[in-house]
């Protein structure tokens, strides 16, 4: 008994929490096992994307054509440009993150201070720019009709060049309203009625010989299919909604799960990237304040650090599989 | 940890750093030039990329790969996964690289597959 009593003291170090096998801190370590879950997460979100994909592979919406707009360039293609400003943004808060890291280690106040302040400049104007990418999703651009099926029709003339609808639409008198519950005893609910009707779409079509439809499916060029004009008399006749802008139940653009992943993925996204920019706010006053001076490291820094990272490094995906691929 | 904890060299050592920040940098300007080269990529998209291989397109293989690459450099320099105990390198990569591949393999197999269905089915989806 004295003998097992006697191993049991020498252990004592090994269980008391005294040895660290990975030479780094609890708080540390449980912020990495956090991000390899959450890496996890985000990893099921683009596989859930990459599967919708596949499976319409032949109709899926063109991202070059999607997201081409730049700040104060209006009616200009610059399919890219923006997002690549966003994903340099992005970059560079990280760097300033790790150069705060860097500047505790040494013990440098004023300098975490500073990289830190840069660090929630960079992050408040990813959000901002990834608000006004939603906003220009969402509003649309040229408008679409759907058809029965759910596939989108969108209008080119005979230059190749896209046409919105509002351009060519007749207006017709119309004694539509949306209907409401004050109106009715057997109201249940009706979406309210798009400002122009599928009938004002179709008499403007056939009114203007130069118009063409464009459908969702890809050619072996990888091009959206433009049908001719007798195909596209036959065509548009199948449909029955006017499409403007994009939500989660219509899109614009094509595919309706475009829209849902689009707005899942980067909102799911964005939403780390705004709590990331709240967590370095309370850090960054936590530094001002002295809080890490009187504890004599700066690990905070590190373990916020470790999280701005990774939102950068998801964003290096999202980046890769929404916009490039 | 202090600067000489730092692990200063990438590329295998043919770079070595004399500090941690000018390593940070020097990583920055290795992760701008690679997003660059996939901005000009997009942009250009050359013909010859185009052709599919394993049923996805060749520029999109080099997108995926310099996607890695710039992951590698996040993790390990950025988030000093180098630095670290090879332990505790482990319990994070491990995971992810096992897991990962494995579901992308999986759910894209069934979403190919899908594709087949719904292509040569008697059933139209497209009215």
């Amino acid at each position: 008994m004295e003998l097992t009593a006697k191993e049991h003291s020498e252990d004592e170090t090994l269980w008391g929490g005294d040895k660290q096998p990975f030479k780094a801190t609890y708080g540390k370590m449980m912020m990495w096992f956090f991000i390899v879950s959450d890496a996890l997460t985000f990893s099921g979100f683009l596989v859930a994307y990459s599967f919708s994909r596949f499976k319409n592979i032949d109709s899926w919406p063109i991202a070059d054509e999607v997201f081409n707009h730049f700040p104060f360039l209006h009616g200009v293609n610059a399919p890219m440009y923006y997002v690549a400003l966003m994903t340099f943004v992005l970059i560079f808060s990280s760097v300033t993150m790790v150069l705060a890291v860097d500047a505790g280690h040494h013990m440098k106040q004023s300098k975490v201070a500073f990289y830190m302040f840069l660090t929630i400049i960079g992050g408040a104007i990813f959000v901002g720019s990834q608000a006004w990418e939603w906003k220009n999703f969402i509003k649309g651009e040229y408008g679409a009709l759907e058809t029965n099926g759910g596939q989108i029709l969108q209008f080119i003339n005979t230059d190749d060049k896209r046409i919105s609808i509002e351009d060519f639409a007749l207006e017709l008198p119309t004694e539509r309203s949306t209907h409401e519950s004050s109106n009715g005893l057997w109201f249940s609910y009706e979406p309210s009625v798009t400002e122009i009707t599928v009938s004002e779409v179709k008499a403007g079509f056939k009114n203007n010989e130069e118009l063409l439809i464009r459908t969702e499916k890809l050619n072996s060029s990888g091009d959206k299919t433009i049908l001719s004009r007798e195909e596209s008399l036959a065509k548009i006749e199948s449909a029955i909604q006017v499409v403007q802008g994009a939500n989660l139940i219509h899109n614009e653009y094509g595919n309706r799960l475009f829209a849902d992943f689009f707005f899942f993925i980067t909102g799911f996204h964005g939403f780390h990237v705004f709590s990331g920019v709240v967590i370095n706010i309370i850090i960054f006053f936590n530094v001002l304040m002295g809080t890490y001076e009187k504890r004599g490291h700066y690990e905070m820094v590190e373990k916020v650090g470790l999280y701005w990272h990774f939102v950068d490094l998801v964003w290096v995906f999202v980046f890769t599989f929404f916009y490039l691929v | 940890m202090a600067d000489d904890t730092h692990k200063l060299a990438i590329f295998r050592g043919y770079l070595k750093f004399k500090s941690n920040t000018q390593k940070i940098w020097g990583v920055l300007i290795f992760l701008s030039i690679v997003t660059t080269v996939e901005v000009i990529l997009g942009i250009v998209k050359p013909q010859i990329l185009m052709t599919p291989f394993i049923r996805i397109k060749l520029l999109n293989w080099i997108f995926i790969i310099l996607t890695l690459v710039k992951a590698y450099y996040i993790a390990w320099d950025f988030m000093h996964i180098r630095d670290e105990k090879s332990g505790l390198k482990n319990a994070i990569v491990l995971p992810l690289i096992i897991l990962i591949p494995y579901l992308i393999f999986i759910i894209l197999l069934e979403g190919d597959y899908i594709f087949n269905v719904m292509q040569d089915g008697f059933v139209s989806w497209n009215f």
